[in-house]
């Protein structure tokens, strides 16, 4: 069979389009059908995008397959989870593979770590760029987060001498913190 | 249109040369950012969606930015652009198709050297993208980071103190940032040695791909190197290592361009011709074979073997042969079939515009 829209070369790309229920179909050659553009699947390679693949990684953790998914939560009903700022619902995330507001990242969170280190090697935490703006305070609340689990790890040490001197650097910055407006 | 119509609007990317410019077409840095009191792309209705534009256009033509940002803007709701118009921005790489389907609430902040574009409404409200001939990552990278700063003294980021910058989608989450490189290989290509080049790249977070075509089956030689990454490296980690995998790719691009010289001259040398023959007189092209051809030339261009014909053209035509810019130059729409005549009558009137010779 010959391409219905250059008649020259053969058509190897079969496909029928139905629009209210109006059925066409159309025979292309390659070369047509590339530059038809219009039935291709958008994404990656054959149709078979990244977000495929992220549902895919979240769906498996959802219905609890074995093997994966923590022991002991295979099989349970978890409760629905839902994003209380813009109300998209975990489900409606994991089909879509996009979340619809800021607060999502908040409200999942819970299902978050597991799927953050699935896509990034690992990786849970930025460790770039900083907002200007803001950006002093919240790395200022980074460094305060780190002293903390030193000053812990002193007490569990029992080396307190050490331990007072990193309390008096948390209490100094928190002082600045709270100049700085948060 | 005249083709000389075309070479006179072109994009700074694809009329000027850059740092390792016969391998490397182009480098761009795309980045990723969200307003925090708005709901995300896929919830919000269009009042959200202006906005957004609002916004965007305030922080744009705010002095400062004006001032600082390189160059000047305009904004353009895409509604108010026709669709093969609309189509040949996405042609010359500076929006997305993305942007393009969401027409009816989308616009672009386009810089006028097109340079530099922020695409508003795309899949997060803001997509930052700075494009460049050649390898120039580092270049590529201060400018948007500059540019993002301005923004950001008017823009209140939707940010995470873990997180990073939050989007839309969480393979974008924390730096936002997509590094890439438009990468032409014909040599690696035809000494069989792209897929154990390109095989190893996976284990250190970079992803490639064929510009055109699938898969590793690149149409036209060319390859798209870009970080998968977003999380747990700062934004110099993830340049400093594309930019070190690219010099390591480029290197053994140029050895296998010099093996082909030393060891298949002959060979190499017939194939040029031939392609570069074949662009100069066919009557019919389709877009697969036109880019095979172009490659080909280019890399006679690149070896020496052919004379007087500008590097450019491959970027050059790579762009305007497809459809929209086709659209464009005959000045009527096209059917496919017909597309493959233009087509080759624009590469001949290209081709004609040097004196090349072999």
């Amino acid at each position: 069979m010959l391409c219905q829209e250059c008649n020259q070369r053969d058509a190897t790309v079969h496909f029928t389009k139905i629009i209210n229920q109006e059925k066409t179909e159309y025979h292309l050659c390659d070369a047509c059908a590339r530059d038809t553009g219009d039935f291709m699947m958008k994404g990656n390679a054959g149709g078979f995008s990244f977000h495929n693949l992220l549902s895919g990684l979240l769906g498996f953790e959802q219905t609890g397959m074995p093997g994966f998914g923590a022991p002991g939560q295979q099989g349970q009903a978890s409760a629905p989870v839902r994003c209380e700022t813009c109300g998209l619902g975990y489900q409606q995330f994991v089909q879509v593979g996009r979340f619809g507001c800021a607060d999502c990242y908040k409200h999942f969170s819970g299902k978050l770590e597991p799927m953050l280190r699935r896509i990034h090697g690992g990786a849970t935490t930025h460790t770039g760029k900083f907002p200007r703006r803001t950006g002093g305070v919240i790395k200022l609340r980074q460094q305060l987060a780190r002293l903390r689990q030193d000053m812990q790890e002193k007490i569990s040490l029992e080396q307190f001498e050490e331990a007072a001197v990193i309390r008096d650097r948390i209490r100094e910055m928190e002082g600045q913190i709270e100049q700085g407006g948060m | 249109m005249a083709v000389q119509d075309f070479l006179h609007d072109a994009s700074r990317w694809m009329r000027e040369d850059g740092p390792h410019s016969d391998i490397v077409i182009s480098t761009r840095i795309r980045i990723a950012r969200n307003l925090s009191d708005l709901p995300f792309p896929i919830l919000m209705n269009d009042s959200q969606a202006e906005e957004i534009t609002r916004r965007v256009a305030d922080a744009v033509f705010s002095p400062e930015f004006q001032e600082k940002s390189g160059g000047s803007y305009e904004i353009i709701p895409l509604m108010n652009v026709p669709h093969v118009d609309r189509q040949a921005l996405v042609e010359k790489y500076l929006i997305s198709s993305s942007l393009v389907e969401h027409a009816r609430r989308s616009a672009v902040a386009l810089r006028d050297d097109e340079a530099v574009s922020i695409m508003i409404n795309e899949e997060d409200h803001l997509r930052l993208q700075v494009l460049m001939p050649g390898l120039q990552l580092g270049a590529a990278w201060e400018l948007a980071t500059t540019i993002d700063d301005l923004l950001e003294a008017k823009l209140n980021y939707a940010f995470d103190e873990k997180y990073g910058y939050l989007t839309a989608c969480p393979t974008n989450v924390g730096t936002g940032i997509r590094a890439s490189v438009m990468l032409h290989l014909p040599a690696l290509v035809v000494t069989q040695q792209i897929n154990r080049v390109l095989s190893a790249l996976g284990q250190v977070g970079l992803v490639v791909r064929g510009v055109h075509g699938e898969g590793t089956d690149a149409v036209g030689n060319l390859f798209q190197l870009s970080n998968q990454i977003t999380l747990g490296q700062s934004e110099e980690e993830i340049i400093q290592s594309l930019e070190s995998v690219a010099r390591k790719i480029i290197e053994h691009e140029q050895q296998a361009r010099q093996f082909l010289m030393e060891e298949n001259r002959e060979v190499i040398e017939d194939r040029i011709a031939r392609s570069f023959g074949i662009l100069a007189y066919a009557r019919r092209l389709d877009s697969r074979e036109s880019m095979q051809r172009l490659s080909d030339v280019r890399l006679g261009i690149d070896l020496g073997v052919i004379k007087g014909v500008s590097q450019n053209i491959l970027k050059e035509l790579m762009v305007m042969t497809q459809p929209a810019f086709m659209q464009k130059y005959s000045g009527t729409e096209l059917a496919p079939g017909e597309r493959d005549w233009r087509r080759a009558d624009l590469v001949r009137e290209r081709l004609r515009m040097d004196q090349g010779h072999i």
